[in-house]
């Protein structure tokens, strides 16, 4: 098992720096320029030779090859570089974001898991009556609907109703736990509910086949009762599918929620990722991708982590 | 228990949060009501500065957050901006003393300003940083995009504290306003000693408010300098500008009374929604704007080498109907040559409309387009628009142009890319005509006309048009020293029928048009012609 699980970690170094040679690669390709964005996007009138002085500056005239050496030479000593539009260290951009993106996960994730699950069982176990019916129209609504007009409908909502919005700035949970909730309460509902529905319709039918199982019949003919066979027997043994969705959708989340981002003017890593592309600030562009990859690396590896302890059946060797 | 959480915060959210600070006399405001002391003015900004240095950057996005912590040598008047734009001393004690031969500018300073660290401001703080404004120290990274505006610019001098002196290398019909702009903050001699760049991550002015705190994609904040120069003055306890970059968003907010104001401008939809959701309680300030779209054709191309091709289709642009239909959707509206349409230098309407494209007469036009591309061998010409990724007010302007050309057969694709790319390719030559823009803080055509100078010259990485012209150069120079503003105009008129009508190397759409709704909370601040002045907020105050 430990060799398992360090062969596993040294897995995720050529996985990464793939990502960071794609990733380099592809931005490199695409066409534009900081500088001239920076100085020209505004209307301004700049002159070439003010264009070509920062291009120097930001190491932009060097080679691809040598730009490349010179970022990887970085990462080695734990140096992700400067944000090229703001002159920043990249690491400082990324965290200040990180936390807001995290926390907005991580609620969401519980509000999901605190709907799927419940939900997806009594759907499974009332299977083809008005229960399941009426479970499984609200998990359909809840994956036809984006969840970014979710979030426009709420604002909307509470603008015509209550003549308030949630607030513009974000505030730290430890500093006032309910500025901090007022803020991400919504994008976590608008977010979760989608989340809900994906996660409710893998629960339903992954305790349908467990239960349709031998060992569920002879539980059953052993005389327990339903809800122990469903809670113990049916449940966690249908868990290892849901988990599994919960747990990319939770990676997903972290840098994937440019749209709902903007409807709710939060500032976390999705919204920074797109104006870092937007700007072509190669160096924040590559140090974002790199870490999302290494949170859906990071949460793959825990959830296999996971099937174990859920499913004592798996080993790793 | 979600939903209980959601309820519970909105009955929470709804309870109205009392504003700080009291109502103090004050000098007499705009409107001649009585200005109040007192509270935080949260406005909203769309975008965020790359660095804090405002003599490298070119954004307003850097002006509208942090030019309350800063004074400039010359300002605009605050009162009056809409009407009548005036420069006034900021930092100066009085408007500058002139030479007869027009070449030594002789300026005398306030001896009451003091920078936010208490340290005096003198002389040698204007000269430090109009040093690195004119002539900056390039080895050192120091950047300064607007240097060429002060080409005239001998040496800069500081004889005493109080006294600052330009010498110019010949007279400039646009030193005096040079000297008010928004870019050009008094910075400290001593940290600029210290590092040439040190303003690039630092904030230190003499401004009416000093820094609280910046939160990268989330907001900028500043309270009261009580040292500040002007007694009485800032009326507001403080301010706080929150970045939104999503225009639905930035209309809830001010819905909402989360913020008060936005002041680049907002869509006329968006102001039709505000004012229908807040009624009495939406204030809407409007006026033209010192921005423009040019149609840039690329001259080192086939056909639009060929000024009969780049006449016809400039000639079939119906402008005058197309500024009232467009006003209604996007912020465009007036049609003007090269200089804003009323402005001092402005072409009267009837020469204007003497210009090819620019006459009322559109069906004569049309017909006249289509005789000169028939001429030039491409009745049926097909090319690609290229546009930025941008919708306000980019995409409704290209495609009214392009409706404009089918009426005289010309076929253009929309070819809209994003805006680094769209850059790129109108810095490489990799386009046909281009939906080209201009903002400028002045109606000053030595602003405007830079872009018009030759490619290879002083337009190089400004005139997209790719063309040299060194006819228009000389008459471009000629203007520029030109002082008597009677005599001025007419030389930039020459200019627009040359490059307008005899040339039409890049020929303007329509000038755009500033909209500002605000609650009514918001008082002391007019909107003027641009999105760069009238923004250190000193004389803005907030109504109960």
């Amino acid at each position: 098992m430990q060799r398992y699980i360090v062969g596993r970690l040294l897995l995720m170094i050529p996985t990464l720096f793939g990502v960071a040679v794609l990733t380099f690669v592809v931005m490199r390709l695409v066409p534009g320029d900081i500088v001239a964005l920076r100085y020209a996007g505004t209307g301004a009138s700049v002159p070439q030779e003010i264009i070509d002085q920062e291009r120097r500056a930001l190491g932009l005239d060097k080679g691809i090859p040598e730009q490349f050496a010179d970022w990887m030479a970085g990462i080695a000593r734990l140096d992700m570089g400067t944000s090229l539009w703001t002159g920043r260290p990249v690491v400082e951009e990324v965290s200040l974001r990180l936390e807001l993106s995290v926390e907005l996960a991580i609620i969401a994730t519980l509000l999901a898991i605190a709907l799927a699950v419940p939900l997806g069982v009594i759907a499974a176990v009332k299977q083809d009556t008005w229960i399941d019916y009426v479970i499984r129209v609200f998990s359909i609504g809840g994956l036809a609907m984006p969840s970014f007009w979710i979030g426009i409908l709420m604002i909307l909502v509470l603008l015509t109703t209550f003549g308030w919005a949630p607030p513009l700035t974000f505030t730290s949970l430890l500093e006032d736990p309910f500025a901090n909730l007022s803020q991400l309460i919504w994008p976590a509902l608008a977010v979760g509910y989608r989340y809900s529905a994906v996660a409710m319709r893998m629960t339903r039918s992954s305790v349908l086949e467990v239960m349709r199982e031998d060992y569920i019949r002879t539980a059953r003919a052993k005389g327990a009762r339903e809800r122990l066979v469903v809670v113990r027997h049916a449940l966690r043994n249908s868990l290892l599918p849901v988990v599994t969705v919960i747990s990319l959708e939770f990676a997903f989340l972290i840098g994937g929620l440019v749209v709902t981002e903007q409807v709710f003017n939060l500032n976390g890593i999705g919204k920074l990722l797109v104006d870092a592309v937007a700007h072509r600030d190669y160096t924040l562009v590559q140090a974002i991708v790199l870490l999302l990859a290494f949170v859906f690396v990071l949460v793959n590896f825990l959830v296999d982590m996971l099937y174990v302890f859920l499913d004592p059946r798996i080993r790793y060797s | 228990m979600a939903v209980a959480i959601a309820l519970a915060l909105i009955v929470s959210a709804c309870q109205q949060q009392p504003r700080t600070g009291t109502a103090t006399s004050a000098p007499t405001g705009t409107g001649g009501e009585q200005p109040k002391s007192g509270g935080t003015l949260v406005f909203i900004v769309s975008s965020e500065p790359p660095s804090f240095d405002a003599h490298r950057e070119t954004t307003y996005a850097l002006l509208h957050p942090t030019s309350p912590h800063y004074s400039l040598l010359y300002k605009f008047d605050p009162a009056g901006i809409t009407k009548n734009p005036k420069i006034v001393p900021d930092v100066a004690a009085d408007m500058p003393q002139v030479s007869a031969d027009k070449l030594t500018w002789t300026i005398k300073l306030r001896t009451n300003v003091k920078f936010h660290d208490g340290s005096q401001m003198t002389s040698a703080d204007v000269l430090a940083t109009y040093n690195k404004i004119i002539f900056p120290e390039e080895a050192k990274g120091v950047l300064s995009p607007r240097k060429g505006v002060y080409a005239a610019v001998e040496s800069i001098a500081a004889p005493d504290p109080n006294t600052v002196v330009f010498k110019l290398k010949y007279p400039s019909g646009s030193f005096q306003s040079g000297l008010a702009s928004p870019w050009n903050w008094i910075y400290s001699a001593a940290k600029l000693k210290e590092d040439p760049r040190w303003y690039e991550k630092n904030v230190m002015g003499t401004g009416p408010f000093t820094r609280i705190e910046y939160v990268k994609g989330s907001h900028w904040s500043g309270r009261k300098n009580p040292d500040y120069f002007v007694q009485g003055r800032p009326y507001l306890d403080a301010y706080r500008a929150v970045f939104i970059a999503d225009a639905n968003a930035q209309k809830n907010a001010i819905q909402s009374g989360q913020a008060q104001i936005e002041f680049r401008g907002f869509t006329p939809q968006q102001r039709d929604d505000l004012s229908r959701a807040m009624g009495t309680n939406l204030a809407v300030q409007e006026n033209s704007w010192v921005c423009v779209n040019y149609i840039t054709f690329n001259t080192t191309k086939k056909p639009f080498d060929d000024v009969r091709v780049r006449r016809a289709l400039t000639l079939a642009i119906d402008r005058w109907s197309g500024g009232q239909a467009l006003s209604q959707i996007t912020i465009v509206k007036d049609v003007g040559g090269l200089s804003r349409p009323g402005s001092t230098y402005a072409m009267p309407p009837a020469e204007l409309q003497k210009i090819a494209g620019f006459g009322r007469d559109a069906k004569t036009a049309q017909d006249q387009a289509k005789a000169l591309l028939a001429q030039a061998g491409v009745p049926n010409l097909t090319f690609a628009f290229h546009n930025r990724s941008v919708t306000t007010p980019y995409e409704p302007v290209a495609v009214f142009a392009i409706n404009e050309w089918k009426k005289i057969g010309v076929n253009a694709t929309h070819q809209v890319k994003e805006t680094s790319a769209y850059i790129a390719d109108l810095r490489n030559k990799n386009f046909d005509v281009g939906l080209d823009f201009n903002c400028d803080y002045l109606d000053e055509p030595d602003l405007q006309l830079s872009k018009f100078y030759s490619a290879s010259g002083l337009g190089r990485g400004l005139n997209l048009a790719h063309y040299d012209d060194k006819k228009l150069d000389d008459m471009i120079t000629a203007q520029s020293r030109e002082t008597d503003v009677e005599k001025r105009k007419k030389l930039v008129w020459d200019i627009e029928k040359y490059a307008m009508d005899e040339m039409a190397y890049q020929v303007p759409v329509l000038w755009w048009y500033r909209i500002i709704p605000h609650s009514t909370k918001v008082r002391g601040w007019e909107i003027g012609s641009n999105h760069y002045t009238n923004q250190d907020l000193a004389s803005v105050w907030l109504a109960n």
